[in-house]
């Protein structure tokens, strides 16, 4: 009986719903010290003068640290080493780290934090995509205030656009968007013997945050164990900044010897935390009468803010995604990351996609529009199917559900119906339904090819239970619960039988980071793995009980039988039993690398992912023509994930991906004042969506088998959130014939635009 | 620091005589003082909900309520929710509904909805998103949460 494909309860619920899973913040040593940043008030300046004097005489005071203390590299290792753990001699963001106190007391250390006295000479600052590449811009790095660039060269646009009897040429820009997962990052450091430190935290990647601690205290990473807490959301703000935080509670806990907790409050998670990058897109597609795409051009420019952390990698995969799921043979692309003195920007679920797609999704529905044609229809004609190419030249082989997802939400969403029953609303509240299609490939690809591995280490215990330890992290998506499942068809044992082991560095080799909606293929297949092996053991010893040949024999539901004859058979316990009589060993290490990838960096050529997930979404809106208000009725949106290991699961996923996109699109917006301050650091001013703003959601799963994934999947979580701008976007030009480029569209800017047209 | 104070309150049931701060807030006597870290912290401000607990029956941010308002409170949290071994069936709903990821404001949304749910035990889909509008949750999209919160209400 397999539990694959079924939505069993979450391992976790019951904890969760009774206030007793253990985050970062409700943990506690003896003796432990409380530690506080000090964030810079300036946004770009030399540090003339850190003075800790005053500080360091607050009762309590038990250590105050700054760049200078640092006995290891002061460097956070991300893609790219350039931001510090403390600022040395320039802030280049407001709420830069500076200095760190721990104390007996939070009060003291609040104390202190306010006495740190640091005198700064302002420099010029560079606060947009903008001002950040013009000619005579000041140089926020030596390198320059480009942090990376990346192209894609296909076909020939010149030819392309030639052949086009349409041409449209147009600019889109979104904002920032802060994850605001509702556990803020926090890290508790605690000195081990013989030198070493164990740091405990809220995280997605505990592989990074090892390498960040070894790096700051000079010590070798076999002396650094990192434990994840339970991890009150991430959505890809828990990837790489932890390390920093982590890195400075390890110092702090280094130079005292004591335990030490740092928990940001809400303001200073806000202010350093990493953000999803502000985009400038300038796009340019040409299309035959007939619909079909023959040329696309795509300059592509991400605010990274002050440092590049993961930017690189966030830009190369917009940069991979940028002419979405269609056909087009002549493609050039250029992208740039750029630095600016605001807020350096990273992961956040879609990872560089949903800017991109917010701007190819709108240019195919302009696109649809001067031709006349269904925007639907538009999506269906240049669609990506199995044995077509994408943008990077990778001929897609299998599992390729984008066409069915169209089919199916449009259909479920009555999709024809609504365009004209909604085109006839003519009064202040217009309806309106739009449409958008993207994919995403799935792992990090090319573009993280060295984190291309994961283990998994599993024992059946003398009970028959079962552990499993894997280095991938939960952090509300449901893998351990996931992971259960894999591992519970794979032994042929009962879901109630596994339990995933917090994840802790040392139990597994380094398994690459909880990102890119990877968990389920890269530890899904290492467990597998270490099953694989553990059955064969096991299969010597049924065997020899049912004098039956292994090979005939079937595992299933917490027993082994012969297969032609199932009534010869023997409960998993009882080989159990035999087997740890016979001391054989049953535990052991699995290991997965991902399947081949390649990145040509001149050409922009490659087989950037292992495979590719596929989803359409259809929205509608109400608007409201006085206001400029707009309310978002429903959101059907149709996945293809390969396999719904657990469709509970993945349905949640949808849902709370198409909130976070509702936010997206509408509301949140973070505000810098002209020195380059965010001024709307809290949830009373940066609105994110609640119960009352949500819409009607119609989660569709469609499952084209992945045969390379476990099960069948092929990975979820980061999809949902990508297409649902651009469809909300699309419906409100269904709805008012106004076309918004810009994110998010507030009721001020839409009302401004309905103003001008009227 | 204010002169300390004698406070006489309940907690989950539980009779304290406690001396503290008064300008100390719920949330801090709960979490540091009297260890139920079931309440969580988002935001200390007000903006967020997780730190919700009832207050005299009341659902209210414990990071807004200070020490000198709680005399002769009747405070209930998440931890005094079930009776004894039983689970609320609000924690049972969440459950079976699928209702939970991260978990983090999960304390607080099942006490919001155990205020809204004790005054008016029929709610419409509308009233309980109202409900727990004050509530955030940045994992869910609510869905699964309104749909416990409905379950709960049906099977009470
Ligand atoms: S912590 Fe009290 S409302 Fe956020
Ligand atoms: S479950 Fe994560 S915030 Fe609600």
């Amino acid at each position: 009986m397999s539990v694959v494909g079924k939505s069993v309860e979450r391992k976790d619920a019951l904890d969760k719903v009774l206030g007793l899973a253990q985050y970062v913040d409700d943990m506690h040593f003896d003796n432990m010290l409380i530690a506080k940043g000090v964030y810079s008030k300036e946004t770009y300046g030399k540090i003339i003068s850190i003075d800790i004097s005053k500080a360091e005489r607050v009762k309590g005071v038990v250590k105050i640290v700054t760049s200078k203390d640092i006995p290891g590299e002061n460097l956070v290792p991300i893609v790219r080493k350039d931001m510090p753990f403390l600022a040395e001699d320039v802030v280049r963001y407001y709420g830069e780290p500076v200095a760190y106190v721990a104390a007996e007391t939070i009060e003291a250390a609040e104390e202190a934090v306010k006495l740190v006295h640091i005198q700064y000479k302002p420099l010029e600052t560079v606060l947009s995509i903008e001002e950040s590449i013009k000619e005579k811009a000041p140089k926020i790095h030596p390198h320059g205030n480009i942090h990376k660039s990346y192209k894609i060269r296909k076909g020939d646009v010149a030819r392309g656009f030639s052949e086009a009897d349409i041409i449209i040429e147009n600019e889109y820009r979104t904002p920032h968007q802060e994850h605001s997962y509702l556990e803020t990052n926090g890290m508790l450091a605690v000195p081990a013997y013989e030198g070493g430190i164990t740091v405990y935290g809220s995280m997605q990647c505990p592989f990074y945050v090892q390498e960040g601690v070894a790096n700051i205290l000079n010590i070798p990473l076999n002396k650094v164990r990192i434990v994840q807490t339970v991890t009150g959301g991430g959505f890809g703000g828990k990837e790489d900044i932890p390390s920093l935080y982590a890195g400075n509670a390890a110092l702090l806990a280094y130079l005292t010897g004591r335990p030490v907790k740092l928990v940001l409050t809400r303001e200073e998670d806000f202010f350093t935390s990493s953000k999803r990058h502000p985009s400038l897109i300038k796009y340019k597609t040409g299309a035959r009468k007939d619909g079909t795409l023959t040329a696309i051009e795509v300059t592509y420019y991400l605010d990274g803010g002050a440092y590049s952390t993961l930017s690189p990698i966030v830009m190369w995969r917009g940069l991979i995604h940028a002419t979405g799921p269609y056909r087009c043979e002549n493609v050039r692309v250029d992208s740039h990351v750029v630095a600016t003195n605001r807020v350096h920007c990273g992961a956040f679920r879609g990872f560089g996609q949903p800017q991109v797609i917010f701007a190819h999704e709108s240019q195919m529905d302009i696109l649809a529009d001067k031709l006349q044609i269904d925007p639907a229809e538009i999506r269906r004609i240049n669609a990506v199917n199995v044995g077509d190419e994408t943008s990077t030249g990778q001929k897609l082989e299998t599992s390729v559900g984008l066409l069915e997802t169209i089919e199916k939400s449009v259909d479920k969403s009555e999709w024809q119906q609504k365009r004209s029953i909604y085109e006839q609303d003519k009064g202040d509240k217009r309806r309106g339904i739009g449409v958008s299609s993207c994919f995403y490939g799935v792992s990090l690809g090319a573009g993280g090819r060295k984190y291309e591995r994961s283990g998994a280490y599993v024992e059946i215990n003398r009970d028959s239970s079962v552990n499993v330890a894997v280095g991938t992290t939960e952090m509300g998506q449901g893998m351990r619960t996931v992971l259960s499942q894999i591992t519970a068809d794979a032994l042929g044992v009962k879901y109630e039988d596994i339990y995933i082991v917090p994840v802790d560095s040392t139990r597994v080799p380094d398994s690459g980071p909880t990102v890119a909606s990877r968990a389920t293929v890269m530890s899904g297949n290492a467990i597998r793995d270490a099953c694989r092996q553990l059955k064969e053991r096991l299969g010597k010893v049924a065997e020899e009980m049912l004098k039956i040949p292994r090979e005939v024999l079937v595992w299933d539901n917490d027993e082994v039988y012969f297969k032609q004859n199932p009534s010869v058979k023997l409960t998993f316990k009882s080989v159990i039993e035999e087997a740890y009589k016979r001391d054989v060993h049953l535990a052991t290490q699995g290991w997965f690398v991902a399947p081949y990838t390649t990145f040509d960096e001149e050409t922009g050529q490659g087989w950037c992912y292992f495979t590719y997930v596929y989803s359409t979404n259809v929205a509608e809106v109400e608007v409201d023509m006085t206001t400029g208000i707009v309310t978002v009725l429903k959101v059907t949106a149709a996945h293809d994930l390969g396999k719904a290991i657990n469709p509970a699961l993945v349905e949640g996923q949808i849902q709370g991906g198409v909130v976070q996109g509702i936010g997206y699109a509408l509301i949140e917006n973070l505000l810098y004042d002209k020195s380059g301050k965010m001024i709307n650091p809290n949830f009373s001013t940066y609105i994110i969506p609640t119960s009352v703003d949500t819409a009607v959601i119609d989660p569709i799963i469609v499952e084209h088998i992945y045969p390379d994934g476990p099960y069948g999947a092929k990975g979820f979580g980061e999809l949902p959130i990508i297409g649902v701008a651009p469809a909300i976007v699309n419906a409100v030009f269904h709805a008012t014939g106004v076309r918004m480029k810009e994110l998010p569209v507030t009721p001020e800017r839409l009302f401004s635009v309905i103003g001008e047209k009227k | 620091m204010s002169d300390l104070i004698n406070l006489n309150f309940t907690v989950n049931g539980e009779k304290k005589h406690i001396k503290l701060d008064p300008s100390m807030t719920l949330l801090e006597i709960l979490r540091n003082i009297l260890k139920l870290t079931g309440t969580k912290e988002g935001c200390g401000k007000g903006e967020c909900g997780s730190c919700t607990v009832l207050l005299n029956g009341k659902a209210v941010n414990a990071c807004l309520v200070i020490a000198s308002q709680l005399e002769e409170a009747e405070i209930i949290t998440i931890e005094g929710l079930g009776k004894g071994e039983e689970i609320h069936p609000i924690q049972k709903a969440f459950i079976e509904e699928g209702a939970v990821q991260c978990g983090f404001c999960i304390p607080g949304m099942i006490m919001s909805a155990k205020a809204l749910l004790d005054e008016n035990p029929h709610p419409s889909e509308e009233e309980i998103k109202w409900g727990i509008s004050g509530n955030l949750c940045r994992c869910t999209g609510y869905s699964k949460i309104v749909s416990a919160i409905e379950k709960a209400a049906k099977e009470r």
